[in-house]
């Protein structure tokens, strides 16, 4: 029997994206194709004048992650947040409603091999951030055609691919070992720990985030197809937040345990604040990292069930807060401040010492960018309980000095550690930002 | 064999892309100096329209009589494997049957072209009807699973048939460039689809000689194809011929003797190692349709 080769529709196969190529410049040309036009009219652009938040909060994602470069204002590309810049996009970029994150391995030891690829995935995350298809093999019925097609006709939908490279990175295989920052290394052990390694490490990361799954997805499957021979998958997840279509006012978003998460952030607007949390500057340590940033992943997961079954005063004094408002337990607005010696009548504190807050909060001296997604993995054959959790991810200057120091307060006496278990961990180095006609981790690679 | 029907395909697809994690030590010096895929593509991008249609004539040719050197060897094999079968050797027929299906495997999109020889030949349990089923795959539960050469007789009997039948019909198949360079590309699929997941041999576990057999007929189309490649392509050619040299290197430390350990004996780790390499050879290999034009 005679298996249909998807690869080869053959000659009477409709011809694909013809009206593509008549204003597309070609592989790297970023002319505004006619679909781009058409988007602007069509469904897709009124969904998004529509989707109140959306254009302000790019607008502001864009300067603030590139304060520095003119924004630029097409119209057509409304919803795309450009590649190229100071910094990599992704971090500061409020979060979009879906994520696809994946790490790789390399296969090659060739420092030459990882360099083509970083720069056949700087091409591709430029087509896939601006809603182009990639390459320029899409219409030859002989060929298979160079994207994969599942985002075809579909918006930018805020895409932002954020490129790093893991401590295994710098292990010599490529002779890299010197250029490795002193402080950057897998994880300590925390108490509690509960890793699996098919959750963990990589020597490479791509985190896809944006608008819309299968935008997100099609990213990841073909930066993944165009690694193929250079480097494979390693482990990959899938994660969500509400939807900016279900929350059009952009409220902070709530986990899946119910409460609003992210309030204590830093003010990613605050160019300041994040030259001292989140991006590395010169004497940090080595060059190449300066305008980058650490990244730090923990696959947590929650015991929801037993969660559930906790009521609510207990489910506050977990978290801190209150559980609607997100204030602090005591206080009225999610935006109040934390304030961890008030006491009640009795001389109590009104903010547990043990609760996620205070001690994430600690002095309030040491802070970090997080920038997490809930996942749901279907469910846990052996219990028969739901695997969901919180693909934890946040961004700072240093690992050691910002995430280990918290992590180690929080896994000793978290009264949230009841109700969830740290499954996967990855660090990994973020480059700065790729210059147009650079290409990404070339501060690293010459 | 592959039906569409009946391949699970986002089962495969799952367990390809999350077979579990291994090591974090180098996954294999797979390709020393090549290309990425990306670079492959762009290499492929104007040809065809300028230049004369290629003349595939001589590579038509050595591909139908290698075609036919595997048939002869085929229906020799499959004489002797049924032979023992219908002699109650349940040693020696277990013995001579995966070597046979080797020849049958190194050119099956060829018999799948052939109406409803694959079928019959190579269908799995479930591929078809309980009552239709036959062939190798009926054979090899009765032999594992059974353990018994006995009621096997006429099933033998139609197999050597079916096997004579192919031999016969091969002489005149139609073969064009095209199917040659869909045919490499199939050749791994099948790979990729049921033998890494150890699907095609269920009962014997001899998966891994169907492997080889699919790479190494693959990789008899890319030789014959390799000088218009060369002429049209350089890089990818030499890509793909670096990503079969390196596919080839995961496969050795599998090989007893002439024959492959049995697939149960892979870790998890080594059986998402094979995959990958054959994903990082299909995919540059399913380029080579560049030499056809545009
Ligand atoms: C499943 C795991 C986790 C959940 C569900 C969770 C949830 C929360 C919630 C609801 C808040 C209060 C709202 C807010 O300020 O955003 C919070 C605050 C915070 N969490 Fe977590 N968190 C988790 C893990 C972690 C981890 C692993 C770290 C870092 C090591 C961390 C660091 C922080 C920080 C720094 C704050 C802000 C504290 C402040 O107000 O300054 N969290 N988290």
């Amino acid at each position: 029997m005679k298996d249909k080769n998807p690869s080869n529709p053959g000659p009477s196969s409709p011809e694909l994206n013809s009206k593509e190529n008549d204003s597309s410049t070609g592989f790297t040309g970023k002319k505004v194709s006619r679909r781009d036009m058409l988007r602007l009219t069509g469904v897709g652009g009124l969904g998004l004048l529509l989707g109140g938040g959306g254009i302000g909060s790019i607008i502001a994602a864009r300067s603030a992650a590139a304060p520095n470069r003119a924004v630029q204002a097409s119209a057509a590309l409304a919803d795309s947040i450009p590649f190229f810049g100071e910094h990599q996009a992704g971090i500061l970029t409020p979060a979009q409603n879906f994520l696809c994150f994946a790490a790789f391995d390399l296969t090659t030891t060739n420092l030459s091999d990882v360099k083509k690829l970083f720069q056949a995935w700087t091409t591709t995350a430029a087509s896939l951030t601006s809603g182009q298809l990639i390459g320029n093999v899409n219409d030859n019925p002989n060929l298979p055609p160079t994207d994969t097609g599942e985002a075809d006709g579909l918006s930018p939908s805020r895409c932002t691919l954020t490129f790093g490279v893991g401590p295994s990175f710098f292990d010599g295989r490529l002779g890299l070992g010197s250029q490795r920052p002193a402080s950057f290394q897998d994880l300590p052990v925390f108490t509690g720990d509960n890793l699996e390694p098919q959750w963990c490490g990589g020597d490479l990361c791509v985190q896809a985030c944006a608008d819309d799954m299968q935008v997100a997805f099609h990213a990841i499957r073909n930066l993944a197809r165009i690694a193929r021979g250079t480097a494979v998958l390693r482990w990959t997840q899938e994660g969500f937040q509400r939807s900016s279509g279900a929350d059009p006012k952009g409220a902070t978003p709530r986990n899946l345990l119910g409460f609003k998460d992210g309030t204590g952030n830093p003010d990613v607007t605050d160019r300041k604040e994040m030259d001292t949390v989140v991006w590395n500057n010169s004497g940090d340590g080595p060059s190449w990292m300066n305008g980058g940033t650490y990244m730090a992943v923990r696959r947590v997961m929650l015991r929801i069930e037993v969660w559930d079954r906790s009521n609510l005063s207990d489910q506050e004094a977990t978290f801190g807060r209150h559980r609607q408002t997100g204030a602090p337990i005591g206080a009225k607005d999610e935006f109040d401040d934390l304030d961890l010696k008030a006491t009640d009548a009795s001389g109590k504190l009104i903010i547990p010492e043990n609760s996620h807050s205070a001690l994430a909060h600690g002095d309030g001296t040491v802070k970090m960018l997080r920038r997490s997604y809930s996942y749901s993995s279907g469910m846990n054959l052996k219990t028969g309980q739901l695997d969901a959790g919180l693909l934890f991810i946040s961004f700072q200057r240093d690992l050691v000095k910002q995430f280990v120091s918290i992590q180690q307060r929080l896994s000793k006496i978290d009264k949230l550690n009841e109700y969830m278990t740290h499954t996967g961990s990855a660090v990994f180095a973020c480059f700065p930002g790729t210059r147009k006609g650079g290409y990404i981790g070339q501060s690293l690679l010459g | 064999m592959k039906f569409s029907y009946v391949v699970p395909v986002g089962l495969l697809a799952a367990s390809i892309l999350f077979a579990g994690c291994g090591s974090n030590e180098n996954n294999g010096n797979t390709a020393s100096d090549s290309n990425t895929t990306a670079d492959a593509q762009v290499a492929t991008t104007a040809p065809g329209t300028t230049e004369a249609a290629a003349d595939f004539t001589a590579a038509i040719d050595k591909y139908r009589t290698y075609v036919i050197e595997q048939c002869d060897a085929f229906v020799k094999e499959t004489e002797n494997f049924i032979n023992a079968v219908k002699e109650g050797k349940l040693e020696e027929a277990k013995a001579l049957y995966a070597p046979a299906r080797m020849y049958y495997e190194r050119i099956e999109p060829i018999a799948e072209a052939l109406g409803d020889l694959d079928p019959n030949i190579d269908a799995r349990e479930n591929d078809v009807d309980a009552t239709e089923w036959r062939g190798f795959h009926r054979i090899e539960k009765s032999l594992w699973v059974e353990k018994t050469t006995k009621g096997m007789e006429t099933t033998a009997d139609i197999l050597l048939k079916d096997a004579q039948l192919l031999r016969a019909k091969v002489e005149t198949a139609d073969i064009d460039a095209n199917l040659l360079v869909t045919g490499a590309v199939e050749l791994l699929n099948e790979v990729s689809s049921s033998k890494v997941t150890g699907e095609e041999e269920r009962y014997s576990h001899t998966d891994l000689y169907d492997f080889v057999a699919n790479v190494e007929g693959a990789e008899k189309i890319y030789e014959l194809l390799k000088p218009e490649l060369a002429k049209i392509d350089p890089t990818l050619e030499q890509t793909i011929g670096e990503r079969f040299a390196a596919l080839k290197t995961e496969l050795a430390p599998f090989k007893v003797g002439e024959g492959y350990v049995s697939y149960e004996e892979l870790k998890e780790e080594e059986v998402r190692k094979l995959s990958q390499s054959l994903d990082a050879l299909a995919e540059p290999l399913s380029n080579m349709g560049t030499i056809l034009g545009v």
